[in-house]
Formats: C-alpha cells, structure tokens, sequence
C-alpha cells in the first residue's frame, strides 16, 4: 500500500485545496496517470499517481484544504480491489487528524524560506495558529473576519478554509451578532450563506444604454506616437531660435513660367520652387558647415556629405525622406528626387534608408498658405528651413519705384547650442543670394 | 538560453484556442516542441474557473444569449471571468521544470511581467495580497487563471486594453467584488503588436527565455 501525499507545489506553499477526484476508489490507475486535482493561488495542478495500481482508498474529500505531506489516498500497488476500504473512508469524515504522516508538515514549512513578507498585523492575528494560506488570508479580508476569534483545525492548529466558513455559519446563525456586511453586498446576495445558491437566473437588464460620449479615445498609430517622441525629445534637448528673411523668389519664378511646360512634357513632373531653394540651400550649407553639423557630447560632428531631408505631409503624419548628396544634383535632378521621394513616401513604400541619414531639412509649409513658422529640428540635426508661401507682393525697389514681387518667407530654425544669430543670419543672406542671382544654368 | 515560440494567433474563439493549448501541452510534455507564448483575442465568451461559482455568473444563459456572449466552463484555476475585445490574452506553455517548480512563484512572475510592461506606458500596477492578478488603483487589470499538469502551464492571463467593461457586469469576476479597469481607461492603449512585443520582452526577462517567432503559425505547426 503506498501513500500519496498532499505535494508541495514551490517553495512558500504550505497547503493545498483538493478540488477533484479525477479517479474513484477501486479504479486502477497507472502511475503518472492524473489522480486529483488541486488549486493554490489560481492555479489548479493535476497530480498524477506515484505508482500504478488500484486506488484503495482516498482521504480527503473534495474542497477540502489541507497542509502538504497530508496522506490523501493509498494506491494497492498489487491491484487488489478495494472496496472495503472504500466504505471504511467514506464512513470517516474527518480525514484530517491525518494518519502517520510520512514527515511532519510543520518543521518543513517553517524551514522553507518565505519569500512573500507578510503584512504586520496579519502576522499577529496569526499568532500561534501558523502561517496562514493566500485563501484564508483572502477570505478573512473579504468577509472582515477577526482570525483571532477562530478556532483552527489544520495541523498545528493552523486556521483552514473550512474552519472560517464554519465560524461564518456560526455567526450568521446568531442574528443578535451580526457579522459585519461583507464590503460590497450589492452584488452578492446573502440570505443564508449555509444554502449553496441556486444557478442564478437573476436577469441583468442588457448593458447600459452608451451616453452620448463627451469623448471619443482612440490609440495612437505607431507613427503617431513616434512623431510625438521625437518631437519632445527635440525641444528637450536643442535650444530653439528662429530667424526670418524676406526673400525674392521673382527670378525662380520666371525661370519656373518659361520651362514648366517643357519639363512637364519631358520629364513628367511639374517644376516647382522647392528644388530651387533645396539647390540654395545646399550651397548655403557648403559656405556655412555648422548648420550642417550635430553634437555629439561635447565635440561637433560637421558632415563632409549634404544629405538634405524633405518633410511630407502625410494623411495622419509626417515623414521625412533624405535627398542624398543634394549638392550634387542639378534643379532637375532635385525636382525629380523629391518628386519620387514623396509619392513612395504618401504610397508607404520608402524603405528605411531612405529616411535616415539626414544632415540638414527643408519644411515647405508655404505650400498650405503658411507664411512662416517655427519647425521643430529633426535631431540629431542642428538646423530646419522652413519656406513660406510665395506671394505676390509690392515692394519699393533700390531705385525708389514701387513694384510687384514674388517673395516668401524663409526662416531658418537653428540650435543655439551650436549656431549664434549671426551665423545662422549669415547662411541665409547666403541662400537669399544664391535664389536672387540664379540663372537659367540651373536647372 | 532556453527557446520560447511566441505566435499570435489574433482573433480566435476560446473553443479553438483551449483545444489547441491542450494539443501543445501534450507536445511540450513530450518535448517535441519548445515552450510556447500564444496571444489571442476572443469574441465575447465569460469562462468559469474548476473552482469557479456559477452564482458568480449574474445573467442568464438567455441573457447572455441575446448579448451574443457565449459561456464555456474551463480547467483552469480561479473564478468566473470575461473575455473579449480589446484584451489581450496570454497564454504561456511553459514547462516549469526547466525555470522553477513552484506554482506560485510562477503566477508571481506573470504578475511581475505584466506590471513591468505596464510601467513602460506609465500605468503604475501593483499586486494585491491575496488576490491573484494585476491591480491598478484598486482596480483589477489583468486577471490570470493556470492549469498545470505535470509542470506544464497553461492558460495564462488576460489583460483589459481597450475592453468594453460593462461586459464584467454580468459576471462577479474572478467571484471578488472589486471593480475592473482597463489601459485605455488608465490612459494609454497601445497598439497590440506593440504590446505583445513588450509583454514579450519582460517574459523573456523573468523567465530567461530566447523569443523566438517561427514563420509557422502554432496550428500549422500541430
């Protein structure tokens, strides 16, 4: 006849709740083969059999909480029935004074370490009654039970799950002393605790009708939230400054009236003022590097390359695409690049390269009618172009008269960690030099 | 470092899912496959725990019925809970012999892995003694419920993202009178790839495990 024991399931475990039988006495089992089930801390273990052979008798009932090493069945190794063993346990319902136990439970548990430190007052209330399992604790919490009033039964006069639904019976059959309401009784019922409650058929009305939202939630798009990040981080950590010049874009204008049909036609793309301020900028950017640097701790990184990004606008972002080598590239070749780079970029189909890498960038909001604004740079650059729309506009020339211009807006956002007002002043008397003077070579 | 296949699985039905748990448990026991981390979301479903108390179940089958909510009795442990959209759902087949044999330890972990991966949105959780699952205020935000058989786990936990709470209505979950929250409600909801890969992240932390994610899909791979 071999025993089975209540298994101790880790380290802090002193007990465990057997919740089902998964054989019936005289059943053969094989060894391995699952024999009952037990539940610790919302987890329910099957315990398989130590030792084929037939299940001779079983010790403990169902629901029942007990310590670890408590003998919970014996399995007839020979595989002789059992029967009469059966009626003898059956007859017997106080399994838990159990019989010789292979090792006392006790000793064991107080030797294992507890990881989990109890809270102060509940290591008093469990005085000499032991420790006490995550069930009782719990229950003794939600039902405002005082563990000192309750006499316990388990080994070493450990409180156990049936003793504090004992002493709640007890207790709510003396109305004069009543136990205190359990914390919420709105949604449990209790007219007589000792009655297991019927399958309720308690009809809930269908959910709550929505109120008219005041908001509405939605989560944010991965690119939204990195758009969000980055943006923080830039403002953390360069020092923002803005400066603005006016600048004449008449001459880019005409350049653009007389050679727009011709490069529609041959090239398929409309010419626009962009490329023309991407061309200036990048010359600007040659004459003046610390707007094409970054910082790296405390040395200055100037980039032998002029790798210019170009913000798109997206329908629920942004993006920037790097134009590699844009001083290398002609007005057409620029056009053509940013042409090709916005369309993949609206279509999702840049691939990761081509947004990184940047050393310098080009927002052109004049395209929504902006006249000038303040970008965020786009670390780890140090400088962003921000080109306003381009107006018509009457300007008083050198000589005095009064005439029609097509001027924009051009503001350059520096880091003033890195570049001084007049520097950044000086880069864009630059750019404004380059548009005012370009010929039709450019392109 | 041992290997951890994590799959998801997207929206399945807790029918499929549970059936296909059983089948992998049988694969982890018998080692043919590594351990495994499965994601899901299920349509509305209210599970009831082996321990778990049908009073804790507050509608009728009728009601519940026309709410298209359907109701499956499962093997793991703890009480009556719900399942729906906007959780996510985990579920780790794990076979403890090879990280701790201790069951508790092991619902501390999942525990600790979902407080750490709230902590990177901000939502400061905590566990509440006694009451297995993650809280957040008071408040409950992750239930979890664990089968074990012979130190293989399974079923896992559930996390509320974006999940309509008014479902918990008809149930008393988990049979503890405390509210439920959600992360939307605390106030992020992360997109789901996002989530899992961080959730991944910190099982892979606690449970010194190698993520790995197989181009198979878990029930190709049956």
């Amino acid at each position: 006849m071999i025993d089975v024991v209540m298994p101790q399931m880790g380290e802090s475990i002193v007990e465990g709740t057997l919740t089902k039988w998964l054989k019936k006495i005289g059943d053969r089992v094989e060894r391995d083969e699952p024999l009952f089930e037990i539940s610790t801390d919302k987890v329910d273990t099957e315990i398989p059999a130590p030792i084929g052979g037939t299940l001779a008798s079983t010790l403990v009932e169902e629901g029942k909480t007990v310590a670890i090493n408590t003998v919970v069945a014996r399995i007839d190794e020979t595989g002789a029935a059992a029967a009469p063993a059966a009626a003898k346990t059956s007859a017997s319902p106080q399994p838990l004074p159990a019989p010789p136990a292979p090792a006392p439970p006790q000793p064991l548990a107080a030797a294992a370490p507890v990881p989990e430190p109890e809270p102060p007052a509940q290591a008093a209330s469990a005085g000499a009654a032991g420790p006490l399992s995550p069930l009782v604790r719990r229950m003794a919490r939600e039902q405002n039970i005082d563990l000192r009033q309750v006499r316990g039964s388990g080994a070493g006069g450990r409180i156990t799950k049936q003793d504090l639904e004992s002493y709640l019976a007890q207790a709510s059959a003396r109305p004069a002393q009543a136990p205190p309401p359990p914390p919420k009784p709105a949604v449990q019922p209790q007219p007589a605790p000792a009655v297991p409650a019927p399958p309720s058929a308690l009809e809930l009305p269908p959910l709550p009708r929505a109120e008219p939202a005041k908001v509405r939630v939605e989560a944010m798009s991965v690119m939204r939230s990195k758009i969000a990040e980055h943006m923080v981080t830039s403002k953390n950590v360069s020092a923002h400054v803005t400066t603005v010049h006016k600048i004449d874009l008449t001459r880019v204008a005409k350049i653009r009236e007389r050679n727009k049909a011709e490069v529609q036609a041959r090239h398929g793309f409309s010419l626009t003022y962009l490329p023309f301020v991407t061309r200036a900028a990048a010359e600007a950017l040659r004459a003046y590097p610390l707007a094409n640097a970054s910082i790296e701790g405390s040395n200055i990184i100037y980039h032998n390359e002029i790798h210019i990004g170009i913000a798109v606008a997206l329908e629920n972002g942004l993006i920037v695409p790097v134009i590699r080598n844009a001083d290398e590239k002609s007005v057409l070749g620029l056009q053509r690049a940013i042409a090709d780079l916005s369309a993949r970029a609206r279509s999702r189909q840049l691939k990761p390269d081509e947004v990184q890498g940047g050393t310098f960038s080009i927002t052109n909001f004049g395209s929504f009618g902006s006249l000038f604004g303040t970008p965020i740079i786009n670390q780890p650059q140090v400088a962003i172009l921000g080109v306003g729309m381009v107006e018509k506009t009457p300007v008083v020339t050198e000589d005095d008269a009064i005439a029609i211009r097509s001027i924009s807006l051009v503001g350059l956002t520096f880091d003033h960690r890195l570049i001084d007002g007049a520097y950044a002043d000086q880069f864009l008397t630059k750019l404004k030099n380059v548009i005012e003077t370009f010929s039709e070579e450019v392109l | 470092m041992r290997k951890c296949e994590l799959h998801d699985l997207g929206r399945i039905g807790y029918g499929a899912a549970f059936e296909l748990q059983r089948v992998l448990v049988e694969k982890r026991k018998q080692g043919q496959v590594p351990d495994q981390l499965l994601f899901v979301e299920h349509p509305h479903v209210i599970t009831l725990g082996r321990n778990g108390k049908l009073q804790n179940l507050l509608a009728s089958e009728d009601v519940l019925r026309r709410s298209g909510i359907s109701f499956f009795p499962a093997d793991r442990g703890g009480d009556i809970t719900y399942h729906g959209p906007g959780q996510l759902v985990g579920y780790p087949i794990f076979d403890l012999r090879e990280w701790k044999r201790d069951v508790v330890a092991y619902v501390r972990t999942v525990e600790q892995a979902l407080i750490d991966t709230l902590a990177e949105f901000g939502i400061s959780s905590e566990r509440e003694d006694g009451m297995t699952g993650v809280w957040v205020g008071g408040r409950k935000i992750a239930a979890i419920g664990v089968h074990i058989s012979r130190w293989i786990t399974s079923h896992g936990f559930a996390l509320n993202v974006t999940t309509d709470l008014r479902y918990f209505q008809y149930i008393v979950p988990c049979g503890l009178t405390k509210p439920v929250t959600s992360m939307a409600d605390a106030g992020t909801a992360p997109p789901r790839e996002e989530l899992i890969a961080l959730v991944a992240k910190h099982f892979s932390e606690l449970f010194q495990v190698e993520i790995v994610r197989p181009a198979v899909r878990a029930e190709e791979a049956l």
